[in-house]
């Protein structure tokens, strides 16, 4: 069992591995900051630069967090804290519902829904012309994607606040709501901020319903009504059809190692600032 | 003109206002100017016709009492009794059990504590609870103590300051935690941490103080220190206090009530109760027939 575990973990490492040997050819030809920080995306003439993909990815995670947190954490806290019975039993079981769609469906809702209503309700006040096809949407179709996700893990944590605290709390002449500012959300900082965290992961690495959504334009987005084009559906379009063009695969291989070596390194970070925190917080 | 003086000298003495309005008491300790008047005529707390349901469960059944101010009542009996949730109620945290039911009347003052409904913020002031468990909250020494403060609007620090050194040295605590005031309170040890709460409960000035087992968690030791505090401040503070161990009863009980399955079977100076038992149940529970 032990080497199973071992196993399990080397293969993250292995994975790390290959991804970087794939994509070792490319560094022969551009440096790594070239790579990163070149917006030139010329795959024809061999000119590989990612920042595009990279601030696509970052517009479209950072919209989906900032429209979802607060939605998720009222949702959380009025189910836990305020709702009765009745509302959390047909409640939970439609988040577990929504959290397990497959996320084809997300980017069909969003191609169908969202695209149009940016296109023509929403985009027409702010400027002449949009596809719908944008950050946005991206944002809005992943955010919507993460809720269920987010409310539910803040669900389970605000959950694990010992009842014990409450009434302390609540005992000292505190209200409903000054407990759950002062008390439930201090202790539960520390998960609430992991839980985050693993759906900002989530949020980066999803490929399919923002690929449907985002426009799939490699430029940089200057607007939220811009198309764009995240790092993962970069490589889900194009693995495969064009790797007659030289360095091509490497590219994508080098688009992939950068998704792996982010969600790890922020994982990791994360990690360590949780730790700190829970050390200085119980 | 001299009756004036006169009264303004006994004023002085009392700890009242010329006028007659009593507005805090002299104490021992260096008294922080506080924002809470606190009010000083004996105040009872009394329990008419109490039935708590929860459920099919009939908890409390028909509970009459009368807590005396300034004494130190103890509640015995066997575990499941209800002696936990007549605390509660008291305190209105049965409010947040759900299904809870309960009628009859609690009257502290001149108020029904049952019926009132948005009066029970300063209702949870003025009657205070010292759990089982201590229950820090997660956040540093200083703030436990300060929290109910904040929470009822005291928001200078320096006076914040002032209140948490005078509770914590009301409990005995000042000395061993003056130098980590700002680590957080779960590090304390556990009979330090139930001090903590107790001037946390003491810090919003409540005038009676609810113990629930308040030092069945603790060693021996500490909780002596806590039947030492409470004695020392029964001066200005009643306590009802439930307890396991009936030697504790013995030692600082003025009052005892002893409940059986929900209901109350004999109430009386603690004298009366250990020495001359009236009913049959509390004889054989004081002899330990069951316990």
């Amino acid at each position: 069992m032990f080497f199973l575990t071992v196993m399990s973990l080397m293969l993250v490492f292995l994975m790390g591995m290959g991804l970087f040997l794939k994509s070792a050819p490319i560094f022969e030809e551009h440096t790594l900051g070239e790579l990163l920080f070149s917006s030139n995306w010329k795959p024809l003439k061999g000119e590989f630069g990612f920042l595009p993909f990279l601030v696509g990815t970052l517009w479209v995670t950072g919209i989906a967090i900032v429209l979802s947190l607060p939605v998720a954490l009222l949702t959380a806290i009025y189910l836990t804290e305020y709702g009765d019975r009745r509302v959390k039993k047909y409640v939970f079981p439609a988040l577990d519902i929504l959290a397990g769609l497959p996320s084809v469906i997300y980017g069909v809702w969003g191609t169908l829904l969202i695209v149009p209503w940016i296109s023509e309700i929403l985009a027409p006040h702010f400027v002449e012309f949009s596809t719908g096809y944008t950050v946005l949407a991206g944002g809005i179709v992943l955010g919507v994607m993460i809720l269920p996700l987010l409310t539910s893990l803040f669900i389970e944590i605000f959950a694990s606040v010992p009842g014990q605290l409450r009434e302390t709390s609540m005992s000292l002449g505190a209200t409903r709501w000054q407990t759950i500012k002062k008390v439930v959300l201090r202790k539960t900082f520390p998960g609430i901020l992991a839980a985050v965290i693993l759906a900002v992961s989530r949020a980066f690495g999803e490929t399919i319903a923002v690929l449907m959504v985002c426009g799939n334009m490699p430029h940089i987005p200057r607007s939220l009504f811009d198309a764009a084009y995240p790092l993962p559906a970069l490589i889900a379009n194009n693995y495969g059809e064009m790797l007659s063009l030289p360095d091509y695969e490497a590219a994508l291989m080098f688009a992939a190692l950068v998704l792996f070596v982010v969600i790890l390194l922020f994982n990791l970070v994360s990690r360590s600032v949780l730790y700190r925190i829970e050390k200085s917080f119980t | 003109m001299r009756i004036k003086s006169l009264l303004t000298h006994l004023s002085n003495m009392t700890g009242a206002t010329p006028d007659g309005k009593l507005i805090g008491r002299a104490r021992k300790f260096f008294r922080p100017d506080y924002k809470f008047v606190r009010e000083t005529e004996d105040t009872k707390l009394e329990v008419r016709n109490l039935n708590v349901h929860a459920k099919d469960n009939h908890i409390l059944k028909n509970i009459n009492l009368m807590l005396p101010d300034r004494k130190i009542t103890c509640i015995i009996g066997p575990s499941g009794c209800g002696k936990t949730t007549l605390l509660k109620t008291m305190n209105r945290l049965t409010d947040l059990e759900e299904g809870f039911r309960i009628t009859g009347e609690i009257i502290l003052g001149n108020e029904d504590i049952i019926g009132s409904g948005e009066k029970i913020i300063s209702l949870r002031r003025r009657i205070g609870l010292v759990s089982q468990k201590p229950c820090p909250l997660p956040m540093s020494v200083f703030e436990n103590v300060a929290y109910g403060c904040r929470i009822h609007g005291i928001g200078n620090r320096r006076k914040l300051k002032m209140i948490v050194k005078y509770y914590l040295e009301a409990v005995g605590l000042w000395n061993e935690v003056k130098d980590r005031l700002n680590t957080p309170a779960s590090r304390l040890s556990i009979g330090q941490q139930q001090r903590l709460c107790l001037a946390r409960s003491l810090a919003v000035e409540p005038r009676f103080i609810l113990a629930d087992e308040a030092t069945s968690a603790l060693d021996p030791l500490s909780s002596k220190n806590i039947e030492e505090l409470f004695v020392k401040l029964k001066r200005d503070y009643s306590i009802v206090m439930v307890t396991h161990t009936l030697r504790q009863a013995r030692r600082i009980a003025d009052y005892v009530i002893f409940m059986y399955l929900g209901e109350l079977i004999e109430s009386g100076a603690a004298e009366q109760i250990f020495n001359h038992p009236q009913h049959e149940l509390t004889k054989e529970y004081l002899s330990g027939a069951f316990s």
